[in-house]
């Protein structure tokens, strides 16, 4: 990797008297990333279009060291949940041989120039949990960088070699003259130095902090209330704006009756905007008050009326024609034509909200020198761009505060941008007089759409004479996630997205007639849809682990036994399905319950380029209610950074995906979302959560993304250990009280 | 005008009387620890004590507080109690996204305060009513159990 490093310091923040700062400026890929959406419009600014002048400093670099020895990292990825913040800090003190108590975090500004996805190409953002392994190199050659100028300004300043000089734990010492200095002594000395061009990276068996145990940067600040998040965003003479969305999706604002909704003590405005009626206040109460004024006419003309019942009837029917080809190896359907035995099977899946504990929000400030956000900011060059063009600014006018987000699950990367494209219509069309918080409730986020598609899969399969599938032909039905976004281009080829077949496509097991296609629904169903925790292996991973499942079955062959057959081909599939088989107790029998059945069942998957298996334990009670009793996970994510932040997104992936397992489904009547809130949008509760156990493989490889690859694999593990205890095979999710009938 | 001792000090609120708790205490006085999630006392991450109690406040209107002692999670810690469930959940990291975790200390303070050794199910009867979409769940089981070790 041909990596430049800057050092800013000299530049301009060596101005402010405050040590060292370095930056690393990468070579931009052509065309390995999302492009961009749009460009910014001309046009007329709403604030004036005239560009900033001088640019008031901003921290553009990764490391900064105060004279205080403060060691600042600076994340250019989003802090949702998934352990960010610790793990890219993490990189850089081992490198630089900090001390992890000087390390602090600050989320990096909007620049892709220097904070690019690298695997994004030019483009900033989080997600395809892609944070720690993108940045798993160019983190830790910030750290070494700043150590080596650290070791030779005090080289220069003891006047001995430098290859005499040590750094442990924020000390640089030179053990022959006895002399020491902590890094905030040598910052500023430290600041006029050459960048070196040859930095050598630590031997893995030097680690420190990787691969040990560090507590969380952020644990403190989320303990005590000091956390900000974009809902406690509270600037000078800001409103805070509520929004009446449409009934349907696609349904437009005719007409609007404002006369008590602004004779409603406190409230400041009412604004008619693209996606609705806008309502500001002082407060969100106020403004709700206000919204609930309001009488709205809506223009259903051109709105989606379709429901789940018969949009499933129609997937049903697309599955039983040929889709566009996405696999095909051999010859599946002249095989399963000629086989004496196919066994066929449907899976079925809902829509599925993100429904994040912070429902979507933002703030933004607009004035003569261009905007300024602050969100939970996941997907900053695409939304600078979206917001300059609807602001008549250049996308660099658009500044960015990375806040904390309040969960995502890939919500708040948006493809269009959608709650970020709202408040700046708000503000623009108040002429941006104030800054505006925009505020949706638990009820507009859940209906506000962009769920994980609704799919449909029919797979059919044939065995051998020693029972291993000969043919396998799987279809999918179901809304592309690209099509229509920026990504269509890069993501859809041959009239297949990639994102919907991903888990699918490639599976892995070895089977020698194989065929995956797939029809795209887009044209005729306007349900906005997004990524969801995982993805396209949401389904694929299900369908897929069911299948193989009911396959061993017919087999005669034990679940295990049956896939690790098939995957000689994969070792690391292979390594954490021993592994979680073994840690589980696999051969041994459950230990009985009274009045009940007991059950277990196994999936693995890949997904993210990491590899889980989960072993699931549940007793099943005798009115077909069930417990998950005991969930057995192991995970090869490559080299293990913080196994404490993998074991945390083993556990929660686990929760999440068996929230959804159990009873996750947005579903549609008439055009209408039906759930509202968690009553009817439940999610997963304490006294549901099984005991977890994580065990990660050791691992050489480069460290791979965690914060996804712990979802896919629960819900098959879990039908299939249901059907285990009780013979009946669940095809369709969420289970529900499908064992009750 | 309502007035109410918040942390320990008093303080008075200028909104209308039906206004939730939760938006006097972030829209009205700038206390913006406790947390808005589903405005239906659905999901817990607005819990503060009232008189000790554990509350939804996005659910308690401004006039059921009048003359009361309410405390949130930026006071949490003076307390012993609060102060050894924060320690134990900084102690386990339990945190993900955090955005739930004020109202899941309150909540757990709570519980210790009337349970100091609380069982699963105690757990589970108490926690049950705040939601973590992390499902942090596992560690904060732990957490409590930690606290409550720390606290005997």
């Amino acid at each position: 990797m041909n990596t430049r490093i800057e050092n800013i310091s000299r530049r301009d923040f060596l101005k402010s008297g405050a040590g060292l700062t370095l930056a690393l400026v990468l070579p931009i890929a052509n065309g390995a990333g999302p492009a961009a959406a749009g460009g910014a419009m001309a046009g007329p600014g709403i604030a004036g279009s005239a560009p900033r002048g001088t640019v008031a400093f901003t921290p553009n670099a990764f490391v900064r060291i105060g004279t205080d020895n403060t060691v600042t990292v600076l994340a250019k990825h989003l802090e949702m949940g998934q352990g960010t913040y610790t793990g890219l800090a993490t990189l850089v003190a081992e490198e630089l041989d900090a001390d992890w108590a000087q390390v602090v975090v600050e989320g990096a500004p909007a620049d892709a120039g220097r904070y690019n996805n690298l695997f994004w190409g030019p483009t900033q953002g989080t997600g395809g949990s892609t944070a720690l392994a993108n940045s798993f190199e160019q983190l830790r050659q910030a750290g070494a960088a700043a150590r080596s100028m650290l070791v030779q300004a005090a080289a220069a300043r003891w006047q001995v070699p430098a290859d005499e000089i040590s750094v442990d734990a924020g000390v640089v010492g030179h053990s022959k003259s006895g002399r020491s200095a902590r890094f905030g002594e040598l910052a500023e000395a430290a600041a006029v130095l050459p960048v070196p061009t040859v930095l050598t990276l630590k031997d893995p068996n030097d680690f420190k902090f990787i691969g040990k145990h560090v507590p969380r940067k952020d644990s403190v600040d989320k303990t005590t209330g000091r956390a900000l998040f974009t809902q406690d965003v509270k600037l000078p003479g800001m409103l805070v704006a509520v929004v009446a969305h449409p009934p349907r999706f696609g349904a437009t604002v005719r007409g609007v009756d404002d006369k008590a909704a602004r004779a409603v003590p406190g409230v400041a405005d009412v604004v008619r905007i693209p996606s609705g009626v806008a309502v500001l206040a002082g407060d969100y109460w106020t403004a709700m008050k206000g919204r609930d004024a309001l009488k709205v006419d809506w223009d259903e003309s051109a709105a989606w009326r379709g429901s789940s019942e018969q949009l499933f009837a129609d997937y049903r029917k697309l599955a039983a024609t040929p889709g566009a080809v996405a696999r095909r190896d051999g010859d599946a359907e002249g095989t399963l034509a000629q086989a004496a035995k196919v066994f066929e099977a449907e899976f079925s899946f809902p829509y599925l909200a993100h429904a994040a504990m912070e429902p979507l929000n933002c703030v933004m400030r607009v004035d003569t020198n261009g905007c300024e956000v602050w969100n939970g900011e996941q997907f900053q060059t695409v939304d600078q761009a979206t917001i300059a063009a609807i602001l008549g600014l250049k996308p660099e006018q658009v500044k960015l505060n990375m806040l904390y987000a309040g969960g995502s699950f890939g919500r708040r990367a948006n493809p269009q941008s959608d709650y970020l494209v709202e408040t700046a219509h708000i503000v623009k069309a108040i002429d941006a007089r104030t800054p505006v918080k925009l505020v949706w409730s638990r009820e507009d986020d859940m209906r506000a759409g962009y769920y994980r598609p609704a799919y449909l899969h029919r797979v059919r399969a044939a065995l051998d004479a020693q029972g291993r599938p000969l043919a396998w032909a799987q279809r999918i039905v179901g809304q592309s996630i690209a099509m229509g976004s920026p990504f269509e281009s890069m993501m859809i080829k041959d009239g297949v997205d990639a994102i919907s077949v991903e888990g699918a496509a490639n599976l892995p097991y070895a089977i020698p007639n194989l065929d995956v296609d797939l029809h795209t629904t887009n044209a005729t169903v306007k349900v906005p849809v997004q990524w969801w925790r995982s993805v396209g292996s949401t389904h694929t991973g299900f369908s897929t682990e069911v299948f193989i499942d009911e396959l061993a079955d017919a087999a005669g062959t034990d679940p295990v036994a049956y896939r690790l057959g098939l995957l000689a081909a994969h070792p690391r599939h292979t390594g954490v399905l021993r592994l979680a088989a073994d840690k589980a107790g696999w051969t041994e029998p459950l230990a009985p319950a009274a009045g009940a059945k007991r059950g277990r069942g196994v999936a693995v998957h890949e997904s993210f380029n990491s590899f889980v298996a989960q072993v699931v334990e549940t007793t099943v009670a005798a009115d077909g209610s069930f417990k998950v009793d005991r969930v057995v996970c192991a995970v090869d994510c490559g080299i293990a950074v913080n196994p404490d932040v993998i074991r945390a997104q083993m556990e929660g992936g686990i929760g999440f995906a068996l929230a959804a397992a159990l009873t996750g489904a947005i579903t549609l009547k008439d055009g209408l979302v039906e759930q509202s809130n968690f009553h009817d949008y439940p999610v997963l509760r304490i006294n549901e959560m099984p005991a977890v156990e994580v065990y990660i493989v050791p691992s050489a490889e480069k460290p791979t993304g965690v914060g996804e690859p712990g979802v896919p694999p629960l819900a098959p593990a879990l039908v299939n250990a249901l059907y285990a205890a009780t013979g009946k095979r669940i095809r369709s999710l969420p289970i529900g009280d499908q064992l009750k009938a | 005008m309502t007035a109410f001792s918040l942390n320990g000090r008093p303080v008075s609120a200028e909104l209308p009387e039906d206004t939730p708790l939760l938006w006097v205490l972030r829209d009205g006085l700038d206390m913006t620890g406790t947390k808005f999630g589903c405005g239906m006392a659905l999901c817990g991450a607005c819990t503060v004590h009232v008189d000790g109690v554990p509350v939804r406040s996005c659910s308690t209107p401004l006039s059921a507080v009048s003359g009361k002692q309410v405390t949130t999670i930026e006071a949490i810690g003076d307390a012993r109690i609060g102060k050894a469930v924060q320690a134990a959940w900084q102690k386990l990291d339990v945190v993900q996204c955090g955005y739930c975790q004020s109202g899941q200390i309150m909540s757990a303070a709570a519980l210790l305060a009337t349970t100091p050794k609380p069982t699963d199910a105690d757990i589970d009867a108490a926690m049950s009513g705040n939601l973590c979409r992390c499902a942090t769940y596992v560690r904060i089981r732990a957490a409590i159990h930690e606290a409550a070790r720390a606290l005997a």
